[in-house]
């Protein structure tokens, strides 16, 4: 797994490339943790290039469900590939308002937005 | 047909395990969608012996049967490490995993959503996990 991360107007890029297993989420865990550390608000996952994750990829997200109900972050998965978002589909994680998964970086944002607006 | 491998509890190991999975479930014609869930499962499970039963010693081994049956794949597990017997876990909801901020239980819902039947026994001095996911085999 790699994971690449750039601030692009205001939301904070965290690009997922490759496979997030028990071996690697560690790294992603670390990734967000530090983007939380530096305050940054609006947090974009690319999964575009993301071509696998299992259960400890995905409590790297489910574990940051608090704070984004607390209104420290704001984040949005988007570009996820069928078979990815079907693991997410069977544990009902695909219909979290606090934590959208869209198809496209511009509904990301739009979703991103709203719950702003929401607060 | 059984198809096997073994591999060392070393969590690096995961991804070899899964693409000798999605191998053969490919092989046997199927679909990517069906096939990646059936990984994930096996996945977990065998992450789940690494670390909870092995503390991810390299020098311990896990080995797995991929077995065609007529009306679907059995999966079986062996190792000789602390047992768990998953088929007895009483999973907890994904409200409660996300309330307590545990991750540790997701992997055990995957696998019971996902397979079919999921049994444990201890035989020979190893355990066996086997999962048997059901398949409508177009050519069986």
């Amino acid at each position: 797994m790699e994971v690449k991360t750039f601030d692009e107007n205001g939301y904070h890029i965290i690009a997922v490339y490759g496979d997030v297993d028990a071996s690697s989420s560690l790294q992603l865990d670390n990734v967000l943790q530090e983007a939380v550390d530096n305050q940054k608000q609006k947090i974009l996952v690319d999964c575009t290039h993301l071509e696998y994750i299992s259960s400890p990829g995905i409590g790297v997200f489910t574990s940051r469900l608090e704070d984004c109900e607390k209104g420290l972050i704001r984040i949005a998965l988007y570009g996820m590939n069928e078979n990815t978002l079907k693991v997410f589909k069977i544990l009902g994680l695909d219909q979290l308002e606090l934590m959208p998964i869209v198809d496209t970086k511009e509904e990301a944002k739009s979703r991103i937005n709203d719950l702003q607006e929401d607060r | 047909m059984i198809y096997k491998k073994t591999v060392s509890c070393n969590k690096v190991n995961l991804k070899a395990l899964r693409e000798f999975v999605l191998d053969i479930l490919r092989q046997h014609r199927l679909s990517d969608s069906e096939a990646n869930l059936i990984v994930v499962a096996v996945d977990e499970v065998c992450s789940n012996l690494m670390i909870h039963s092995h503390a991810c010693n390299p020098k311990q081994e896990i080995e797995v049967h991929v077995i065609r049956k007529k009306n679907g794949f059995e999966f079986v597990i062996y190792d000789n490490g602390e047992i768990f017997n998953i088929a007895e876990y009483t999973v907890p909801n994904m409200e409660e995993l996300i309330k307590f901020k545990r991750t540790g239980g997701i992997g055990l819902i995957l696998v019971k959503k996902i397979m079919d039947s999921i049994r444990v026994e201890k035989k020979g001095g190893r355990n066996i996990c086997r999962l048997f996911k059901n398949i409508a085999f177009q050519n069986a």
